[in-house]
């Protein structure tokens, strides 16, 4: 198995699994790796780099890392005059990309991809990312313009669907600006996010789809019609295509980023649990990862071989990661540890504990 | 001709050798060297044109003040230095 490991100074390459897994090598040693992405259509490789003080920008490589080229980063048109368009500060949003996180290829069309991005644009490439197109009808969608950062100072489209049943069907998730699905490849969107509730606005907001903060949406591959949601105010899922959600309370907590899916069995996904929103560390230093395994009626902390003791790791949204056999397993924190399983999270071995902080987990 | 020189860090990224252009503003002689090296537009300023937040440059050692639309003024013999202020560090 290979695992790509993006972190806040490099990227990293795993081989092996379970007890043997191993990092192979490195990429961009020094430089700020946010998120890795693999098409599995042609074996492309794809690095978003955050800079700072040049920008944001995208790698490709053809040959599994061995070599990188660099290609276009998505860019917004010109803010039309006159469009009123106001940050949660009241400053003039600026139409500029501030950041990429989501990157999926785009199941469609030959060498499509979606990316997500800050302040909230969805860019679609049908050329490997050679250019880009803003979706306009997303970003021009009127409650648009109310999306906030959750999580960064710009709204961000984190999680990119592609519906394994029709890839014209996808989804993306904002933080903090709700769940949003389009039936046609991206001309026209609808919210999806009946059932949530969010507690950071007064009760009468409380529904709007514009304030909910999903932290992480993923689809079951096997059942496409349930979805699973690790929001800001805890656990979702929908089991009915998204027309409604419904909350699920996990011990020893709701809260947390990443949320994985089994490929095969729609009812058994993971979690990790931080303490609280207010507290955003493991629960008396315990790090544990949390497994339903039938459809979050009940969850079962894991901590075989993870630390137990004065343990203050934070794995973000897209640290956790799933292999298509549903077994292995890997997760990475913000302390720069590094975990997988080979046996769907009842034992869990460790591969690096003195990584950069890690930002992203993707099995190739 | 104006004289622009960029950070060395820079150059770990992308080619951009110092070089001598013609410009009466900031913005008139980076757009030639842009036109000569396309990609090292990106990480000087984003898509609307604006010198990036964490960039600075400096004219004849004063640091500019039209930070976006770079219309500060340049002459003959100016000398031009593309470099990264120290507010975006970590």
């Amino acid at each position: 198995m290979t695992v790509l490991v993006a972190t806040r100074k490099g990227l990293f390459v795993i081989e092996g699994s379970g007890a043997t897994a191993r990092i192979a090598h490195a990429a961009f040693v020094g430089d700020n790796v946010t998120l890795a992405r693999t098409d599995r259509r042609d074996g492309a490789w794809y690095a978003v780099l955050d800079h700072g003080h040049f920008g944001v920008k995208l790698h490709r490589s053809d040959d599994r890392g061995a070599t990188w080229t660099e290609i276009a980063t998505p860019a917004y048109p010109p803010k039309p005059d006159g469009f009123v368009d106001k940050d949660m500060w009241g400053k003039d949003r600026e139409w500029a990309t501030k950041g990429i996180w989501a990157l999926e290829p785009a199941l469609d069309t030959a060498g499509a991809l979606w990316c997500g991005t800050l302040p909230g644009g969805l860019f679609r490439s049908t050329d490997r990312g050679a250019s880009w197109q803003l979706v306009e009808a997303l970003w021009n969608h009127p409650t648009r313009v109310k999306w906030n950062g959750g999580g960064a100072d710009h709204a961000a489209i984190h999680s990119i669907c592609v519906d394994p049943r029709d890839p014209t069907i996808v989804v993306v998730a904002v933080s903090s600006g709700g769940v949003w699905r389009t039936r046609d490849a991206g001309a026209s969107w609808e919210p999806h996010t009946k059932g949530m509730v969010a507690g950071y606005v007064p009760p009468e907001q409380a529904d709007w789809p514009e304030n909910q903060d999903p932290h992480c949406v993923v689809q079951s591959p096997s059942a496409p019609h349930v979805f699973w949601c690790q929001h800001h105010m805890g656990i979702w899922r929908s089991t009915d295509d998204l027309a409604t959600w419904h909350q699920l309370h996990a011990q020893p907590s709701s809260f947390g980023f990443p949320v994985a899916v089994h490929p095969r069995d729609p009812d058994t996904a993971w979690f990790i649990p931080a303490h609280s929103d207010q507290k955003r560390a493991p629960i008396t230093g315990e790090i544990v990862v949390s497994r339903t395994r039938d459809g979050g009626a009940t969850f079962t902390p894991l901590r075989a071989g993870l630390p137990q003791h004065h343990a203050y790791d934070l794995v973000l949204r897209h640290a956790l990661a799933i292999a298509d056999d549903g077994d292995q397993l890997a997760f990475g924190s913000s302390t720069g540890n590094l975990w997988v399983t080979a046996d769907q999270g009842d034992t869990w071995h460790t591969v690096a504990t003195n990584l950069p902080p890690i930002y992203a987990v993707r099995y190739v | 001709m104006a004289s622009v020189v960029f950070t060395p860090n820079l150059k770990r990224h992308v080619d951009c050798p110092d070089v001598v252009v013609v410009g009466a503003t900031v913005g008139e002689v980076l757009e030639r060297v842009f036109a000569d090296h396309p990609r090292l537009r990106g990480y000087v300023v984003d898509e609307r044109g604006v010198l990036r937040k964490h960039m600075t440059i400096f004219v004849d050692g004063r640091q500019l003040v039209d930070r976006q639309h770079l219309s500060d003024a340049v002459l003959p013999a100016s000398e031009l230095y593309v470099m990264q202020a120290l507010s975006g560090g970590a």
